[in-house]
């Protein structure tokens, strides 16, 4: 899984540079060219120090998510709850830290398996032609025209009880089919372009044309896709909980969390600002490290 | 042809200047450019790909888009052209001045038939009905020479080839009698014999409306036999002008003498190197002063360096070049050779050996390759096949090169294309280094993939553009398992080899110019030492002077590493420069095989025959001298070839045959046969006849 992200943004993961003095292979150039972005690289910083607050916030403060603090309900932020507290008592900072642990793994998990799904399935289908594309084809059809909010709705109490990964599974098959159509689309394309053709008589193998050349040179439409099924995961996670599946009480997450405070928003804003302050925070810097990546991989872009 | 006779000047430009805005840099592609054009002359305007020949002439028309800025003057019959707005300049385009554009498919409209786009051209600027506008359209097709004007009229532009496309075009650009016909690279994307037959309307159009001719074109070879008047451009100038036979015979700038040198000729005696000219035209953003030639320029001075020569003139009236070194280039009567340095290549080693004794490294014999057409969605059912390739037999010995020649459609590629999937054919054998392809498993086609390598036309489409070069280089490398020191040692051997900077590894094919880039394609496919090496094409993307270089660089690696080629190519100028046999495809058959020196010299084939005589040369004496057989149509679709010999539909010899004579022809499907010692023609009536 993770070689197989590497290659499909790098294509060269794998390889050490040829010979750092001179000839910087094509993973080297790509890092370093998303090193001179400089809004990139504030995005991934942002990104990583939300990650490291999510996970070691929570020990900072005194609270735990199902805690309650009965001498205090409905408080604003103050000293002792810095996000303030719920109608029940519960410290919102430490639910929003627990919330936005369960976000950002599902939001960059079901992206990065939606997306990664898509373009192989689109990739090998577009590029191998005949019967496997039209199987794999009647496949994503097949998927796209079952409704999956009833699909999930019937299949989330048998996973009752099971780990919420599952769950980023389900919202992750769900998702990839446009996209994988998309790809199929631009690799048929791709297909008979020349250093396609070169490579394929130079003897290599399918997978690794795939891999090298077809997946490098759709890059752009692959990272819009990820950054897009970001959010896109966050939300329908939110709603799927909202109607009782997905992360269910006392779990929480930023969807379960904005769509507890929308209610009181006005009169009680910190019961979700917080949490849609942070949801924002996300989505933005997951799109900033995405057009940077894009430029970087992409030689023809302006900025380079 | 000679009707210099200056009268009132149909159209004269003025110290024109075109700026594009890109961004924040000022693209300054014409940069004071004069000349005028007396009725009935046609001037050649020549030069590479951004020297601001075309801009120039789009000017004129008002064709620019809404970034450039015109200044300067444009006067058409005294008429001042710059400044009009687009309605006052609407009345005049297609009256007093025409335009024939490059791509004639993307000229004509395609949901209108041909009739109404011609009759359209006629309403839109004369007082006339419908009927009367319909009738002058058919005679105006009759006059480019397009076969039952009447009927095809009602035709769509998709069922007219490029050649009967440009025609129609040059038809809509005599309809109104202008003053003045621009033509932007009229024959660029068509094939030799249907260039002739293009600029052969060309030339009726002149005489039937007496307009001058504005001719723009990258091809000196052209312009040699059509054109009054020349005026060379590089860097947005122009550098030398004059009447042909002064620019020709006497050239006085060192980059016209270059460009002469650089064009490989079919009519030159002993094979010599082509002379390239090194580096690549400046770009136009922020141009140091100077002349913007002198960085590649071997006979620049300082002072060539520092002020930009003017236009002067050097003999009589008409013949000026900005040089300032024009008169030593006279004096010391310069040649190419002279001034710019030529490798001198080596004989290669196996050409001591006698062809016959060495091994062979290419067979096909009698190979087939059909496609199959289809009809219906659901249940296809099979309603025709493709003849792409027909049955064709030949062989390609240790260093030794074949070119494979033909028009477009002919079968050439897919030829090539049969070759490197080391398959077997749909009938008949290829073997490869004597391996039968039929036979190898997939262990076996991936070790015979090292001997074996291509390079393809467009070197931007076969790089590809997310990699380093040096990952590219690398990549049959990695592929066969070469070790990260091995890789890294050949990328490093391998640049210089093709004459490029180790020091560019790191950047990416966008960052080259054409000529480089094909350098890169050239290293990928040495990379792994092959034997033969398939080029498609491998210089016809490219500027006259960069090809130049790929050639000789060719010939050098060849000779060098023992090399054997085989060079699939539409240009047979450029064969008979690389070529040491060459084999004349038609319709999906070889029309005609030997050595390059015979078949030249003297070819047997009426195809070949009509094929070396539809190419120009770029030498105007010569070009006014030579009788050109002009074929008649198109080459017939490969779905549905004629009976019996498949070039009887356009032969030349066929036409003046007898009936009883013609029946072999129509009945029996000739087979190659000697006509001398390795050099076989496919025609009952081969003949050998030499036309250059």
């Amino acid at each position: 899984m993770n070689r197989l992200v590497l290659n499909q943004e790098g294509g060269a993961g794998d390889r050490a540079p040829l010979d750092e003095t001179r000839a910087a292979s094509r993973f080297g150039l790509i890092v370093r060219r998303f090193g001179q972005r400089r809004l990139a690289v504030a995005g991934l910083a942002v990104l990583v120090g939300l990650f490291a607050l999510a996970f070691v916030g929570p020990l900072l403060s005194r609270w735990s998510y199902t805690s309650h603090d009965f001498d205090a309900f409905l408080q604003g932020p103050s000293a002792t709850h810095w996000f303030g507290t719920t109608q029940g008592g519960a410290d919102v900072f430490a639910q929003t830290m627990r919330g936005m642990q369960k976000s950002l793994i599902i939001g960059l998990l079901v992206a990065l398996l939606s997306t990664t799904l898509a373009a192989v399935v689109g990739a090998f289908a577009g590029y191998l032609g005949g019967w496997v594309d039209r199987v794999l084809m009647w496949f994503v059809d097949l998927l796209l025209v079952i409704p999956s909010f009833l699909i999930l709705a019937i299949m989330s109490p048998a996973f009752r009880g099971k780990t919420w990964l599952l769950f980023v599974i389900l919202l992750a098959a769900f998702i990839w089919m446009v996209t994988a159509r998309i790809v199929r689309g631009m690799t048929i394309s791709l297909r008979e372009r020349e250093y396609v053709l070169a490579a394929r008589y130079m003897g290599v193998s399918t997978p690794r044309i795939i891999f090298r050349h077809i997946l490098p040179n759709i890059s752009s439409l692959l990272i819009i896709d990820a950054t897009i099924n970001v959010s896109i995961a966050i939300i329908s996670e939110t709603g799927l909980s909202y109607f009782g599946f997905g992360v269910q009480s006392p779990e929480v997450s930023l969807g379960t969390l904005i769509a507890a405070g929308t209610n009181d928003a006005v009169t009680y804003p910190w019961l979700f600002m917080f949490a849609a302050g942070l949801l924002v925070l996300i989505v933005l810097s997951v799109n900033v490290v995405g057009d940077g990546l894009r430029d970087a991989i992409d030689p023809t872009s302006k900025h380079s | 042809m000679t009707s210099t006779a200056v009268g009132s000047a149909a159209l004269e430009v003025g110290d024109l200047r075109v700026t594009f805005a890109a961004g924040d840099a000022e693209v300054q592609a014409v940069r004071g450019v004069s000349y005028r054009l007396a009725r009935g002359q046609v001037l050649g305007i020549v030069g590479e790909s951004g020297s601001g020949k075309s801009a120039s002439a789009l000017a004129a028309m008002g064709l620019l888009p809404p970034s450039a800025t015109v200044e300067g003057s444009i006067k058409l019959d005294g008429t001042e052209l710059v400044g009009l707005d687009d309605r006052e300049l609407s009345s005049l385009r297609g009256s007093a001045i025409a335009m024939v554009f490059q791509d004639p498919l993307s000229a004509l409209t395609p949901v209108y038939t041909i009739g109404d786009q011609v009759s359209e051209a006629l309403l839109v600027h004369n007082d006339m009905s419908k009927d009367q506008a319909a009738a002058r359209t058919v005679e105006l097709l009759e006059a480019v020479g397009i076969p039952e004007a009447a009927k095809r009229a009602k035709a769509f532009p998709h069922e007219f080839s490029g050649g009967m496309r440009q025609r129609v075009m040059i038809a809509m650009a005599m309809a109104n009698d202008p003053d003045v016909i621009v033509a932007d690279e009229p024959t660029t994307a068509l094939d030799v014999t249907i260039q002739a037959q293009v600029l052969e309307a060309l030339r009726n159009a002149r005489e039937a409306t007496g307009a001058a001719i504005v001719l723009v074109t990258h091809d000196l070879s052209v312009v040699a036999g059509f054109a009054d008047v020349i005026a060379v451009m590089y860097a947005g100038r122009i550098v030398e002008t004059g009447t042909v036979d002064e620019v020709f015979y006497a050239p006085r700038m060192p980059y016209t003498i270059g460009l002469l040198g650089a064009i490989p000729r079919i009519d030159a005696g002993a094979r010599r190197p082509l002379v390239p000219i090194d580096g690549s035209p400046p770009s136009l953003v922020d141009m140091p002063p100077g002349c913007p030639f002198a960085p590649r320029c071997p006979l620049a001075l300082e002072i060539c360096r520092q002020v930009e020569p003017e236009l002067l003139a050097v003999t009589g009236s008409s013949h000026r070049a900005a040089c300032h070194r024009s008169d030593d280039v006279a004096e010391q009567h310069l040649t190419p050779e002279r001034i710019f340095e030529v490798a001198s290549i080596p004989p290669a080693a196996a050409a001591a050996v006698p062809r016959s004794e060495r091994p062979v490294v290419l067979e096909l014999d009698d190979m087939v390759r059909h496609y199959p057409l289809y009809k219906g969605a659901v249940f296809k059912r099979r309603v025709g096949t493709v003849h792409a390739v027909d049955g064709i037999g030949l062989d390609i010995r240790e260093g030794e090169t074949l070119g494979l020649v033909g028009e477009s459609g002919c079968g050439k590629t897919t030829t090539l294309l049969q070759i490197l999937e080391l398959a077997a054919a749909d009938r008949g054998r290829v073997v490869v280094l004597g391996r039968d392809t039929a036979e190898l498993d997939s262990d076996a086609r991936r070790a015979l993939r090292r001997d074996i390598s291509v390079v393809f036309q467009d070197p931007l489409a076969s790089l590809d553009p997310r990699m380093p070069v040096s990952d590219i280089i690398a990549e049959p490398l990695r592929t066969h398992g070469r070790s990260k020191e091995q890789i890294a040692r050949r990328v490093r051997e391998l640049l210089p080899l093709v004459g490029l900077d180790p020091e560019h590894a790191s950047r990416y094919p966008q960052q080259f110019s054409g000529g480089q880039r094909q350098r890169i394609a050239i290293a990928r496919a040495l990379a792994l030492q092959p034997r033969l090496l398939l080029l498609d094409e491998p210089v016809s993307a490219l500027d006259v002077s960069i090809q130049a270089g790929i050639v000789n660089l060719l010939d050098e690696l060849r000779a060098r590493l023992g090399l054997s080629y085989l060079f699939v190519a539409h240009d047979l100028s450029v064969v008979r420069q690389i070529a040491d046999r060459i084999a004349v495809m038609y319709l999906g058959r070889i029309a005609e095989i030997g050595e390059v020196q015979d078949v030249y010299a003297a070819p047997a084939h009426p195809y070949t025959q009509a094929l070396l005589s539809a190419i120009p040369v770029p030498d105007p004496r010569k070009e006014r001298r030579r009788r050109r057989i002009v074929l008649q149509g198109d080459m017939p679709s490969p779905a549905n070839p004629p009976s019996g010999c498949r070039f009887r539909t356009r032969c030349q010899k066929f036409a003046v045959l007898d009936d009883e004579r013609r029946r072999a022809c129509l009945d029996s499907d000739p087979a190659l046969v000697e006509v001398s010692e390795d050099h076989a023609a496919a025609c009952h009536y081969a003949e050998k006849v030499p036309v250059v």
